[in-house]
């Protein structure tokens, strides 16, 4: 007898956490622009308040069209559910929030966005919570790294600027067998590319501003628990198996088990620091979202054949792409991401920042600017912007030379952005 | 609240508040595999509405001590043993699934004040490839749990807890099982077959729950235990599956404070 199915990756990317709106009919996710929602009678809002009732309070604790996005996502991903926030960097601070107080230790990848390893290196140290950072190309650093304050195990499921491939299988053992949980960055690989609970991780981010929106024309997070991390059983974390004054000694873990963490995020997270969404971007991630399935098997072959195109240039020094047998996590990269390494890469220009500067200059469909993720293609050279202030020598530490360049590839015509590239490397070695 | 029966740590939920001698009782218990997190909304309802609430993790499910006991009749028993510990006499006792027969099967033996049967079905027959895969611990058997356990335009529709999604959160749940756990239960679930003499012994007030768009335990299945209860009632609800406590929080738990009245006047 052939057991049930599971709807496919592409029906949930279009359906899941929506039903017809039931008052209108309307079978895009409505936009519910509001603040607050009427309550039925004082007895109705009393149980909602106490989390007797499910439903919205206010919308900064939940929203419909914000909860679409969020039950979408953890389709997606196999998770328990999810929490939308107003950026990946809130996302990321939430899932913080939530599981440590001052006092508590991270271990994290050396191989991480700009952004994320500013917070973790130098904001939440002014907090009390204090991060080693490890590379990542061997597992076993996070376990020489742990603490007895430990409480997290962090990195980015392809690590900038480098491409490392997190070893999530590995570093999720480890963290494991400490009874603590590992938290992966999932923004450059989707659940589209790899679904990391799958692999092991607990915990998971996007900045939906990147390939899930895929516009570029909103900034979004989310933050996705897998549900099977025993908080209770780990007996490290007392934000989740303590009682919580701030909500009537509740404790997390023992009132939902598998939902504790996000009831903590959302019940205290998103209550006291507010970094919610909005309903309009909750929609306009969502149109994103409908796509993905599509969009990512164009952006990662029209990757490949870029690449081709660069590998074999005579201005091009280096490609730095996990596909690649040249790159360390090659075989890695084979394992895990099987259907691709995403459509992020770096590589390395000959002749320096002035060559970089010139081919920067010469792209006519590429546009220069800090994001990654979008449709439209794009490019920006770190030693003449990002990191414009560092040495050479510096710039080697962080794992970029002064010709490097990173692209993101979009959805145009491959072949415009190869005659882009073409044209723009040879005003390069002009 | 933790406590040891017979020895071995037991946990129940309380809705955060003190069990009170001067207050009446409401003991649920959950189906096949879960625990009590299945009832969080319709538990803390009732703990915050003059109730004495436990919510049970039966042995070998969430925080209580395994193994996992082996037939319907010796669960009711153990649930009496709980509510010996705790100094509960005659609860209402709101079983879920499996649940539901425990608590069928707890009213026929011993003494409850009214009965709340929800997602129910008498014989409740589980498929041999279900038994199959989940005595081989196979992820087949988790699938057909979450799948069946559902309706089927759950994975499509949405949550009414915001931003939760619903296979998900079962296929967490029985992630965190102990190997054999789900087999001890659909197998209990499997052989228990004294449900229509245990109904002819009940003389509370039964309430049935039923979901209308429920696979796993279909309403038709639940209607020759009800008509073997006498003065059984049935609400059946239109939009739900199997797991009537997420998939219709509201609805079951209106259901609920309609049988269970408010003031606790049993």
């Amino acid at each position: 007898m052939a057991g049930p199915k599971y709807p496919g990756f592409d029906t949930l990317a279009l359906h899941a956490g929506q039903s017809p709106d039931p008052a209108t009919g309307s079978r895009a996710v409505p936009i519910y622009q509001t603040a607050a929602y009427v309550f039925r009678d004082t007895e109705h809002a009393a149980s909602l308040f106490n989390m007797e009732r499910a439903g919205h309070v206010y919308s900064r604790i939940s929203n419909p069209t914000v909860a679409v996005l969020e039950e979408r996502v953890a389709a997606l991903e196999g998770g328990v559910g999810a929490v939308a926030t107003a950026s990946g960097q809130a996302a990321l601070h939430l899932a913080i929030a939530t599981l440590m107080d001052a006092g508590s230790h991270i271990v994290a990848s050396t191989a991480l966005y700009g952004g994320s390893h500013n917070l973790l290196a130098y904001t939440l140290g002014r907090f009390g919570i204090e991060t080693t950072f490890v590379s990542p190309r061997d597992p076993e650093n996070f376990r020489r790294a742990l603490k007895g304050n430990t409480r997290l195990l962090f990195g980015e499921t392809l690590g900038n600027p480098g491409l490392d491939v997190l070893d999530i299988p590995a570093v999720a053992a480890i963290a494991h067998e400490a009874k603590l949980p590992l938290l992966v960055d999932s923004t450059f690989t989707t659940p589209y590319l790899m679904q990391p609970f799958a692999l092991g991780a607990d915990l998971l981010y996007h900045s939906a501003t990147k390939f899930l929106g895929g516009h570029g024309v909103a900034i979004a997070g989310v933050l996705v628990d897998s549900g099977r991390f025993d908080w209770e059983a780990s007996g490290k974390f007392a934000t989740l198996t303590a009682p919580y004054q701030g909500f009537h000694d509740m404790d997390f873990e023992e009132e939902s088990g598998t939902r504790a963490f996000l009831l903590r995020a959302r019940r205290e997270g998103l209550r006291d620091f507010g970094a919610c969404m909005a309903p309009m971007t909750a929609f306009q991630i969502l149109q994103g979202i409908e796509t993905l399935h599509l969009r990512m098997p164009r952006h990662v072959e029209s990757t490949r054949r870029i690449i081709a195109f660069l590998e074999k240039h005579s201005a091009v020094e280096k490609v730095i792409y996990p596909e690649l047998a040249s790159h360390p996590d090659y075989e890695l990269c084979t394992k895990l991401l099987p259907k691709g390494a995403g459509a992020v890469f770096s590589f390395e220009i000959k002749g320096g920042r002035p060559a970089g500067r010139a081919f920067i200059e010469a792209l006519r469909v590429f546009s220069h600017l800090a994001n990654v993720g979008d449709a439209k293609s794009l490019v920006i050279h770190p030693a003449t912007t990002t990191h414009y202030r560092m040495s050479d020598a510096d710039l080697k530490r962080a794992g970029i030379t002064a010709g490097t360049v990173r692209l993101s590839i979009g959805l145009e015509d491959p072949q415009d952005l190869i005659i882009d590239l073409e044209r723009a490397l040879k005003a390069a070695v002009k | 609240m933790n406590f040891k029966v017979e020895g071995k740590p037991v946990f129940a939920y309380t809705a955060d508040h003190e069990l009170d001698p001067g207050k009446p009782a409401l003991v649920f218990v959950h189906g096949a595999g879960l625990d009590h997190s299945v009832f969080a909304l319709q538990s803390r309802y009732f703990g915050y509405h003059g109730w004495n609430v436990l919510a049970l993790d039966l042995p070998g499910h969430g925080r209580s001590a395994g193994p996992p006991i082996p037939s319907i009749e010796a669960m009711a028993d153990w649930v009496l043993e709980v509510l010996k510990h705790v100094k509960i006499q005659k609860p209402g006792v709101i079983g879920h699934s499996m649940g539901s027969l425990i608590a069928l099967e707890y009213a026929a033996r011993h003494a409850a004040e009214r009965i709340a049967l929800i997602g129910t079905a008498y014989p409740m027959k589980v498929s041999e490839a279900f038994l199959e895969a989940a005595r081989n611990n196979q992820h087949a058997a988790f699938d057909m749990e979450t799948i069946w356990g559902h309706a089927p335009q759950v994975p499509l529709g949405g949550n009414p807890n915001p931003g939760m999604w619903m296979y998900g959160d079962t296929l967490a749940r029985l992630h965190r099982l102990a190997p054999g756990v789900l087999y001890n239960d659909l197998k209990a679930c499997n052989d228990y077959s004294g449900g229509f003499e245990s109904a002819a012994k009940v003389r509370c007030p039964a309430l049935f729950i039923l979901g209308r768009r429920d696979v796993m335990t279909p309403p038709r299945a639940a209607q020759p235990l009800i008509e073997k209860i006498k003065g059984a009632k049935a609400v059946t609800l239109d939009a739900s599956g199997h797991s009537l406590m997420a998939e219709a929080p509201d609805a079951t738990l209106d259901a609920l404070t309609e049988f269970f009245p408010r003031e606790a006047d049993l």
